[in-house]
């Protein structure tokens, strides 16, 4: 099987050690012969979407269908930007490329539901917070949420209980939205923010000692108010844990001014 | 000419600067959401009554003229009179019109969203007409000279000091009285001198039903039945989207609506009216204002499945946060921010975006509009009427044009990464970015995923499948 690996822009960016442990967890899988990662991938699309531009949607969607036309799955490391190409996308498309979109998984719910994944012996001896990020939850249907009635089920949730000697902790609130949002978290700056220090004070109240989610612009958001605040309470995204990584400080590398 | 309300944002903030109030209001609806909860929890068949429900509407919305035309028929065999109005200004003439006719001097109003939405109480008093407001809370913001913040609750944004200091004012209560039984006892007392003095009863319709012509109106504190009870003449202001086929049609909505607004399995009161009193007159005033647009509309066509329980509000954490008011719009919340721009979107630009896209709304509807879907959609709907901010589209072009040329993103990357790095603890930075004000901006690495793969992977590029 042949695994296109889709990075969103911000993890290629700014989080590049999510995109590593996203293609060692695929890697370890034995039915996987090959992850390809096309190395012209920008960007799902999702902020213009968000904020009513779709003039370059098209364009976006036939690239990405350039990209991966030879993988039998496309996973990716967030909700969010899968829900964009799965849900999104085929308002630009040829009907031919809607089986692909049918394709792109994100992490969890591939290795859930294709993967029958196990984490074996990787530990984590944690508290974890399990912050639902809202695309993956109720659009993708990584879970069920607590608005409706129905078996009670949660794929990135199933993955971490297998973890050996994690706490998954439980919130008051279990699947509010963080405020991230996209362009939301900019445009209504200050009710994202009062959304994200509820939703950091409910992992708190909970006793987490880390906050994960399967989006990584949740945990962005989060972080950002966390680390202002100087607050001890790391975020990690899901992938990392599942790929055996321990928790980091909250002290960032003050590195000088050399990017690229 | 319409011109643009404050925007959201700009209420919001206000709103959310008195942190402990906008906390006290997030709960106080949040609360409200856990009773919904465990109502609909405890329903197994909580799930297939939405979906039916929203047959049924979808159903009624498409056959809207036909049901219509056998209410006005059935309505009529049993002595209602029906008018039907195009929009607010010929609604408010027709009650007008009729409250006249009798010589009407005092009306008394059950909870009516819709006479919210033609300002039907100021066109009255304009015409020397007294109408007071019956519904508890309504009555609160009535005499604040306030419109409510939220449908089904709309006085969830005073607090009970601030209901005793009004109360001490308007109704000569005790001063610094908070005791919410206290309080509520002489509201009652005034208002059951209202209703005694009242010429008209006026309430709003729930349900209207095409088979037997008749309307429910459900309320908790039985104003409505009072009200029509006590004055002869009694007015019914629906909008047309209000009308369901048949009489079993109706307990699928009585069903999911007081447990979605209120968590209640029922409303105290779901009060069938099926003609005039003896020796009185009923009318019902049919108000389309916009929705028959929606109605052909395929994109919002389910925005009028809408039955106005408010679930959207109580679960919505941006609502909970910023406050009805901050919407301005008669409507709220997530519903509101469909409804209200589709009818005039220049003036709610705005709303459309206050939202977060997070899907709770659409999840807890009982009638299973796909809110944050119609949500999403307005917004490429407003950047089509050439209703986004300039900035904004400039902005997005200029993302668009780097995301469709990999170079380009690269370098706008290395941009981006570069200056977070060396600029990222500088307040002015910080608060030009809008991000950086109340939160850290990440601080990026030096090398990016692609450059890290080329490293450690160089044959697993895409180029060389």
């Amino acid at each position: 099987m042949k695994i296109g690996l889709f990075v969103p822009c911000y993890i290629d960016q700014f989080y590049p050690e999510v995109a590593v442990a996203t293609l060692e967890i695929l890697e370890s899988l034995d039915f996987v012969e090959k992850v390809f990662y096309p190395k012209e991938q920008t960007c799902c699309g999702q902020p213009m979407a968000n904020s009513g531009c779709n003039a370059d949607l098209p364009n976006l969607a036939n690239r990405f269908v350039n990209q991966f036309k030879h993988a039998d799955y496309i996973v990716c490391p967030s909700g969010s930007c899968v829900a964009m190409v799965r849900m999104q996308y085929r308002n630009y498309l040829e009907t031919s490329a809607l089986p692909m979109l049918r394709a792109t998984l994100e992490l969890s719910e591939f290795l859930v539901d294709i993967a029958n994944y196990e984490c074996g012996d990787t530990k984590f001896p944690y508290r974890v917070g399990l912050h639902q990020s809202c695309h993956g939850l109720r659009e993708l249907g990584l879970g069920q949420s607590s608005e409706r009635n129905g078996i009670a089920f949660n794929k990135p949730r199933s993955l971490l209980q297998q973890l050996r000697g994690i706490e998954l902790v439980e919130l008051q609130r279990s699947d509010e939205c963080c405020g991230f949002g996209g362009t939301f978290a900019v445009d209504e700056e200050a009710v994202s923010c009062m959304m994200g220090e509820d939703r950091i004070a409910d992992h708190q109240q909970a006793q987490a000692e880390i906050i994960t989610a399967v989006d990584m612009s949740c945990l962005m958001h989060l972080d950002g108010i966390i680390s202002r605040k100087s607050l001890q309470l790391p975020v990690m995204h899901i992938a990392e844990i599942l790929a055996g990584r321990v928790p980091k400080s909250l002290v960032p590398d003050q590195g000088a001014c050399d990017g690229n | 000419m319409a011109t643009r309300n404050t925007p959201h944002p700009t209420l919001a903030k206000r709103f959310v600067a008195d942190r402990d109030r906008a906390h006290w209001h997030d709960e106080s609806l949040w609360f409200i959401r856990e009773k919904r909860d465990l109502q609909a929890h405890g329903l197994p068949e909580w799930e297939e009554l939405r979906a039916r429900a929203a047959q049924i509407k979808k159903h009624s919305v498409s056959n809207l003229a036909e049901y219509l035309l056998q209410f006005e028929k059935r309505a009529t065999a049993l002595g209602v009179t029906v008018h039907w109005a195009n929009d607010a200004e010929e609604h408010n003439q027709i009650v007008l019109g009729i409250l006249r006719s009798h010589g009407v001097k005092r009306v008394v109003k059950s909870k009516s969203m819709l006479t919210e939405e033609c300002h039907l109480n100021p066109f009255l008093e304009h015409h020397g007409l007294e109408v007071v407001d019956t519904d508890l809370g309504e009555r609160i913001v009535q005499l604040r000279n306030e419109s409510p913040s939220h449908i089904v609750i709309p006085a969830i944004h005073i607090r009970k000091e601030e209901v005793g200091a009004l109360f001490s004012e308007k109704l000569g209560t005790e001063t610094g009285a908070t005791d919410p039984k206290y309080l509520t006892e002489a509201a009652r007392q005034h208002l059951r001198q209202k209703f005694l003095q009242a010429d008209a009863g006026i309430t709003g319709v729930n349900f209207a039903i095409a088979e037997t012509g008749g309307i429910v109106v459900c309320t908790n504190e039985g104003n409505a039945d009072l009200g029509v009870s006590l004055p002869k003449l009694h007015i019914a202001c629906m909008g047309l989207e209000k009308i369901i086929p048949r009489v079993a049609d109706l307990g699928v909505f009585l069903r999911l609506l007081a447990r979605s607004a209120t968590g209640q399995p029922i409303t105290t009161y779901s009060s069938h009216f099926h003609g005039p009193m003896y020796d009185g007159e009923m009318h019902v005033v049919l108000l389309d204002n916009g929705r028959v647009e929606v109605a052909q509309d395929d994109d919002f066509r389910e925005a009028l499945n809408c039955i106005r329980c408010g679930a959207c509000m109580n679960t919505c954490p941006v609502y909970r946060r910023s406050g009805g008011h901050s919407y301005s719009a008669t409507v709220p919340g997530p519903i509101g921010s469909v409804l209200n721009p589709l009818k005039s979107p220049l003036e709610h630009t705005s709303l459309p975006f206050a939202c977060s896209l997070c899907g709770s709304c659409s999840d807890v509807c009982p009638v299973q509009i796909p809110i944050h879907h119609q949500l999403y959609q307005l917004r490429s709907e407003l950047k089509r009427q050439g209703n986004i901010k300039t900035a904004k589209s400039l902005q997005m072009w200029f993302v668009g044009m780097l995301f469709r040329r990999p170079r380009l993103y690269r370098l706008g990357g290395w941009a981006a990464r570069w200056s977070l790095r060396c600029f990222g603890k500088l307040a002015a930075f910080r608060w030009l970015t809008i991000w950086g004000r109340q939160r850290d901006l990440p601080f990026p690495p030096r090398v990016t995923f692609r450059k890290w793969h080329n490293k450690n992977r160089p044959t697993d590029g895409g180029r060389h499948v």
